[in-house]
């Protein structure tokens, strides 16, 4: 089950997006265009293995939620989740 | 760019364009979608592979061979080095951004088409879960095309086999993190894969020092996700070249995640087929898998078109039997030994290597060392056997 806060923040400029996280998100929960990368918040249940798997050191994870930080999301279409989600 | 082919393929690395290429060759239409402007930039790999590997695919061209390769040196965790020849052959250190390239064009000349800044973001499933076609954002414009198969290639990130209902995710056991800088202005023995092990240098992996050309060299290492957890690999590296190569110059840094799992138990599903990173089709041992990923592409393009010459999809699945009985099998045997391996202490480690250096170099090979390696951890036997007991 997601939890109702996302703890994990991926800093966008430091990304390399290689896709390390991707392979080891068991939710389906990060998407990865060329250039640009997004947690699916509705999935992400902030179990961290990306966390661990970023060899970058460039995924966070934040207690509070990352409401407070800057959230840079690049969802490609947001309906599209949602809607993969009511399936 | 058509609205409808028999095969796409998802993914334009070595096992997506080998795919095309013989689906292609035995009369499919086929599309293949690549996610980045480029076919084969940027590189996430070391770039090594065995000459018979890629020959059988591809004559070896100067054009995209860094260096050729015939010595391995292993170096231990106390610095003991032991130097062996490649089993029986010669290896390479490619360019893959040439290479990648290279195989993309001989899919095109064979008939596929192919298309770049291609993101494919969901499948197109008919009434029962089957994949009919892909979604896919093509320069940036949002496009349907409709198919009869769909074949994965889509790396270590691979979704397109999860969205067919196919589990890919990599345990952080198995999914090693790994972090690489290709230097130059060095001096390196062009002919000699270095790899470096221990608990210092890269737990749960290793360190390699792949020449290309005298001069320069890719310079990565490996760590599992789950020694990840305490600390990175880039923190590793660092330390590593600042020890040994403080005054390299970096040319690129590149970070990417290995699948050392076993293959993928299931390959095909719902018209999917899973072929190199993305159905874990990499050598557990070395992390190697760009032949492995062909192979499984040019297995899964066989079958495809075949299955829809007969117009009987359900021969898809024979995809996985004749994945596992040319190379699946032996992955499942590298994937327990490498866990055997890995639980090694590097006391033992180091005494091994002492020992290698007792054998005269033309019996130092792999299969010696792994003979002194049960010797040292019986328990490896165990580990093995239970494989071909299953």
């Amino acid at each position: 089950m997601a939890t109702p806060h996302l703890m994990i923040h991926i800093v966008p400029d430091k990304c390399d997006f290689c896709g390390c996280c991707v392979g080891v998100c068991p939710e389906d929960a990060i998407e990865l265009k060329e250039s640009e990368i997004a947690i699916i918040e509705e999935r992400c249940t902030n179990c961290k293995k990306c966390v661990w798997a970023c060899p970058w050191d460039v995924i966070e994870f934040h207690r509070d939620g990352i409401n407070t930080l800057p959230k840079k999301l690049f969802a490609i279409d947001e309906n599209q989740f949602s809607k993969s989600l009511s399936k | 760019m058509k609205s409808e082919y028999d095969i796409i393929v998802v993914g334009a690395g070595p096992a997506g364009s080998t795919a095309a290429r013989y689906a292609a060759q035995k009369g499919a239409s086929v599309l293949l979608l690549e996610k980045d402007r480029d076919v084969g930039y940027p590189v996430r790999c070391g770039e090594a592979v065995s000459h018979e590997g890629v020959a059988q695919f591809i004559e070896p061209d100067p054009k995209w061979i860094a260096g050729t390769i015939t010595k391995m040196k292993f170096i231990s965790p106390s610095n003991t080095s032991v130097t062996m020849p490649i089993d029986s052959n010669i290896g390479y250190v490619l360019e893959r951004r040439i290479f990648d390239y290279e195989l993309a064009k001989i899919a095109a000349t064979n008939g596929a088409e192919v298309v770049t800044k291609a993101y494919v973001y969901d499948l197109i499933k008919n009434e029962n879960g089957e994949a009919v076609g892909v979604k896919a954002l093509i320069k940036d414009e949002k496009v349907e095309i409709k198919c009869k198969v769909v074949i994965a290639a889509d790396g270590v990130e691979s979704r397109v086999g999860k969205w067919a209902g196919i589990d890919t995710t990599c345990h952080i056991r198995d999914m090693e993190s790994c972090a690489q800088v290709t230097v130059s202005g060095l001096n390196f023995e062009e002919d000699t894969l270095d790899l470096y092990f221990g608990k210092k240098v890269s737990p749960g992996g290793y360190l390699w020092v792949f020449p290309k050309g005298k001069t320069s060299a890719n310079i990565g290492v490996g760590v599992t996700v789950e020694e990840a957890k305490k600390k990175s690999a880039i923190l590793y590296l660092n330390e590593f070249l600042e020890k040994n190569y403080p005054n390299a110059s970096i040319l690129t840094r590149i970070a990417g995640g290995v699948p050392c799992a076993k293959p993928n138990k299931v390959l095909v599903k719902n018209r999917v087929m899973l072929v190199g990173d993305a159905g874990h089709q990499v050598n557990p041992i070395s992390g190697g898998g760009i032949i492995s990923g062909m192979i499984g592409g040019m297995l899964a393009a066989e079958v495809a078109a075949d299955s829809i010459k007969n117009q009987n999809l359900k021969q898809l699945s024979e995809y996985e039997t004749k994945f596992h009985s040319r190379l699946g099998w032996r992955h499942e045997v590298f994937a327990s030994i490498k866990n055997a391996i890995w639980g090694i202490s590097d006391e033992t480690f180091d005494s091994l290597t002492l020992s290698t250096l007792e054998l005269p170099m033309e019996k130092r090979t792999l299969a010696a060392i792994f003979r002194k390696a049960l010797w040292n951890k019986p328990s490896m036997v165990l580990e093995v056997a239970k494989v071909f007991l299953k």
